[in-house]
């Protein structure tokens, strides 16, 4: 860890864009078809040349390219990558063999259902292994994603008052949620309000009594919350929610903290969603493609999203016979290739591999969070669950920012945490270590934080000027926003949108 | 680890949870499993699908394409598939690069200015184009929709409308081409109307007639979405930038993703530059580094959640990544020949299929207008035939009356460059 100075470690080669790479007349695709009549198909005034500024490029090149571009970037096979609320857990290899099958990557999703039984039979055991995890009565595995999670949970929240007469406008959000849940509500058409944490950052049930009315639809919450700790008062504060007529909308993002621990079924919560890619192991993919079930409490069960699996005697079949349903967000089922992955997840760890993961996971993000705690403020000054908050705070007088020691770690070979999030700590610095990470890696990235915060106070140019073993050094954000360039053309030129 | 917690047990690192929660939090599953078994189960599960092994001539949103090994031999690739969403740009310089040529391969697949990182799909893109029209276009509530439309976009379209302001949705019928019906179009158009929605090529296969559309509402000031469910038709047929349309979205499946059921795929989304900041999603634009070298960073995100929170243009988060760098690397491998050839291969194996079915006597073409790889036969009990041709394991299309009452005699049939000339004549032997 000592030899973080100085320029590339390794040999990183200059990569230029495909299109740079391009030479007329190369190709790494041949078709047997005879197709120089075909284009006699179209009427003229629809038909179309080859495209210009396409990509020739033979197989070789083409290999390479993307190659040295996977060169370029940090996972968390290749490295420790503790960027807190996301969850990066190690993802299963076998999962990825399994989601290949050809029965499941082959398979069209307009088969008739009696042809698809393999796929649905796991669509409906994940489903039933969701709602026991979660203490729900039903699931819907439809979602692409957490955030299109939240939407559905939330327009199937809208659902729910309509039906009953009353146009509710409000949604209570804590102010240390993720983006996405007031983003969520708005898309709804609810007006979020945010509601304050106490001292330590949890919510207090008086506040959530305080805030309701007959014209809040829901409040949406956190649990664990952002900093990482177990929502205390989460009963009474269902309670204050529903004494009012509300829902409770309970973000599952951080449900890796929960499993086997308690359940959120069971701490009042009307709907939440899931995040595969998080808590289930699927890859996050360089950002997507996610998953985001949702599971619900018995009174918004009819409105879940269509089709809904049912089964009979004949076997498990698809249904749109649910005339109260919010109707459908997406094609389709949902991404059922990442349901197969998380499915295979579930059958390995088993209920007690799953609790275990929790267990270990929350004793993760304990062990770092006491060994680095006399280098670093800590944003709460407590146990954690899954993930722990640190802040720059005290590295001001030295002119050493979060961002500073976030681009620092990067030089030692670690991605960075979540920085700047959650909003309510100023210059916060979110670490989630996750279940799969040895001890010893775990003690490399303490002694690699433990020495930026010294470099913090002995050379703080060091810090400053971080990273510079990467392949690029620090990116002018700035320029980007001010003169886009969004994508590359024949004839350079800077898009002018302003 | 425990000493340097200062704590006995893992349990007591629970305590904030309460007893009540805890008592009852037990994980009624079964044991876990090895890996061998784990791959059992999924095998045999894996070969319940039969349908994976018939001869099909599914469409309707998802296509059966080849695609070239190297867009899998890339895919996994670790340093890819298990990143995240590239916030920490020196070190995500991989997918940030790949994401910057999806998005020049895609607005120029699109012609138009500028595409973003990629949706979650074409149905949930066609609807953020809808929201995105209705900003661009903030005083007028009305949308048209075709009903030639893919019946699940139109539902996303619905679900994500409803409750977000007070948009009305109207929606224009087909006429015997199996397009927009334009007489109806006309006279729906108004001064409220924001957008018109049209399918491009249209859950019929049918290739709508975009210059008179375009015509038509931009008499109005009114925008057109168009949304290519099957994106490989853009290979061969007019791109709809070219038509003037004012946001391009899709469904990228085709274009090197595997079926799997439906999911993931990925929308795509291209608009012209004006638009750009209205926009949902991710964008990633170049830049320099602090030693003058070029690089690519996420850029513009002042348009999004994380930061305008409920003011963002949209609540997605992420894009569909690793479907994005899939359609990255099938498009440079195919490359500006092979896509082209591609595409004319699936509209001459379509014609070739629906020939062979008209001539058997007992199928018609339903719609008149031009197509790409897919089209309507309609003949008497679909239904029926569509079992008879199971039994011989041959899906021979998607039953339209599900969908559409007034065709419960027709069905859907698509014809990819993946059909051999001896699949069409087990379809026609199974059906005619």
């Amino acid at each position: 860890m000592s030899g973080a100075t100085g320029k590339q470690a390794g040999l990183l080669l200059d990569e230029p864009l495909i299109f740079e790479r391009s030479r007329p007349g190369r190709s790494a695709f041949q078709l047997e078809d005879d197709v120089a009549a075909a284009a006699e198909l179209l009427p003229p005034e629809l038909r179309r040349d080859r495209i210009d500024g396409f990509p020739e490029v033979s197989e070789p090149d083409a290999l390479r390219h993307f190659l040295r571009l996977s060169q370029w970037n940090l996972g968390t096979a290749t490295t420790f990558y503790p960027l807190g609320s996301c969850t990066m857990k190690y993802n299963p290899v076998l999962n990825e063999a399994v989601a290949r099958l050809p029965g499941f990557a082959s398979l069209h999703p307009l088969t008739p259902d009696e042809l698809a039984q393999g796929q649905l039979e796991l669509m409906w055991e994940l489903e039933h292994a969701l709602a026991e995890i979660c203490g729900m009565d039903a699931i819907s595995l439809q979602p692409a994603a957490g955030a299109q999670g939240e939407l559905t949970g939330m327009k199937m929240v809208r659902a729910y008052h309509v039906e009953r007469g009353r146009s509710r406008s409000k949604v209570l959000i804590p102010a240390s949620a993720h983006g996405t849940n007031p983003a969520s509500a708005a898309l709804a058409g609810y007006r979020v309000v945010p509601v304050e944490g106490n001292r330590i950052g949890l919510l207090e049930a008086e506040a959530v009594r305080r805030a309701m009315d007959e014209d809040v639809a829901a409040l949406m919450i956190t649990n664990p919350n952002t900093l990482g700790l177990f929502e205390r008062e989460i009963a009474q504060i269902a309670d204050a929610v529903h004494a009012n007529g509300g829902l409770v909308y309970l973000d599952g993002a951080n449900l890796n903290a929960l499993m086997g621990v308690a359940k959120p079924g069971h701490m009042g919560a009307d709907v939440l969603q899931f995040n595969l890619h998080k808590t289930f192991s699927t890859p996050h993919g360089g950002g997507g493609p996610g998953a985001g079930p949702i599971g619900v409490r018995d009174v918004l069960v009819p409105y879940l999203p269509t089709p809904r699996l049912v089964r009979d005697d004949a076997g498990i079949r698809w249904s749109d016979a649910f005339p109260q349903s919010i109707g459908r967000v997406r094609s389709f089922y949902g991404n059922a290739g990442m349901h197969v992955r998380a499915y295979a997840y579930i059958l390995a760890l088993g209920g007690d591999g799953l609790t275990h993961a929790t267990r270990m996971a929350v004793l993760s993000a304990n062990y770092i969070r006491k060994s680095l705690a006399a280098d670093y403020h800590l944003a709460a000054p407590t146990t954690c669950m899954h993930e722990c908050v640190f802040s720059d705070k005290g590295f001001e007088n030295l002119g050493v920012k979060t961002l500073d020691i976030a681009k620092r770690l990067l030089d030692f070979g670690f991605y960075a945490p979540t920085i700047y999030f959650p909003l309510v700590v100023n210059g916060a610095i979110m670490i989630e270590p996750t279940e799969t990470e040895s001890k010893e890696t775990l003690d490399e990235f303490i002694a690699a934080m433990r020495t930026i915060a010294r470099e913090a106070r002995e050379s703080p140019d060091t810090v400053r000027n971080a990273p510079t073993r990467t392949p690029v050094s620090r990116l002018d954000e700035a320029r980007a926003a001010r003169h886009p360039v969004l994508r590359w053309r024949k004839q350079r030129q800077v898009m002018s949108d302003e | 680890m425990l000493e340097v917690v200062g704590v006995n047990s893992v349990a007591e690192l629970f305590a904030d949870v309460p007893v009540a929660l805890r008592d009852r939090a037990h994980l009624s599953l079964p044991p876990g499993a090895s890996e061998a078994a784990v791959r059992a189960r999924l095998e045999s599960l894996a070969a319940r699908n039969q349908g994976a092994q018939c001869r099909s001539f599914l469409g309707g949103g998802a296509y059966a394409h080849f695609v070239p090994a190297v867009v899998d031999q890339i895919l996994q690739r670790a340093e890819f598939y298990s990143a995240y969403t590239p916030y920490q740009p020196e070190v995500s310089q991989g997918t940030l690069q790949a994401i910057f040529e999806f998005q020049s391969l895609v607005a120029m697949l699109f012609d138009q200015d500028v595409a973003n990182a990629s949706m979650y799909d074409g149905a949930s893109a066609t609807a953020e184009a809808v929201l995105m029209a209705l900003r661009v276009r903030p005083k007028r509530p009305r949308v048209l929709v075709s009903r030639a439309l893919h019946p699940h976009y139109r539902q996303t379209i619905a679900t994500y409308l409803a409750g977000a302001g007070d948009a009305e949705v109207v929606e224009i019928g087909f006429d015997d081409s199996g397009a927009i019906d334009r007489a109806a179009l006309r006279a729906a158009l108004n001064p409220q109307t924001a957008a018109v929605v049209v399918g491009y090529p249209n859950f019929f296969g049918v290739i709508e007639p975009l210059d008179d559309i375009v015509s038509a509402a931009h008499a109005h000031e009114t925008l057109v979405v168009s949304a290519t469910a099957e994106a490989l038709a853009l290979g061969a047929i007019k791109a709809p930038g070219s038509s003037g349309v004012d946001i391009a979205v899709g469904e990228g499946q085709s274009l090197g993703v595997p079926l799997a059921y439906g999911g993931p795929g990925c929308g795509l989304f291209a608009t012209r530059s004006e638009h750009v900041r209205l926009m949902p999603g991710r964008l990633v634009g170049e830049t320099v580094d602090g030693g003058g070298r070029r690089g690519y960073v996420l850029t513009l995100a002042t348009r999004e959640q994380h930061i305008r929170r409920e003011k963002a243009t949209s609540n997605i988060c992420t894009n569909q990544g690793l479907i994005a760098l899939a359609i990255t690397v099938f498009l440079s491998t195919v490359g500006k020949q092979g896509l082209r050839d591609l595409a004319l291969a699936n509209l001459r194996r379509a014609h070739g299929a629906a020939s062979a079915l008209c001539r058997s006597g007992r199928w018609c073409r339903r719609f008149s207008g031009p197509i790409f790889n897919e089209f309507v036969m309609s003949g008497g009990d679909v239904r029926a035939a569509i079992r008879a041709a199971q039994d011989r394991g041959v899906l021979a299309g998607v039953p339209l009356g599900t969908w559409y009452p007034e065709l419960e005699d027709a069905m859907l049939v698509c014809a990819t460059e993946v059909n051999t000339d001896a699949d069409v004549a087990a379809l026609v032997e199974a059906i005619a």
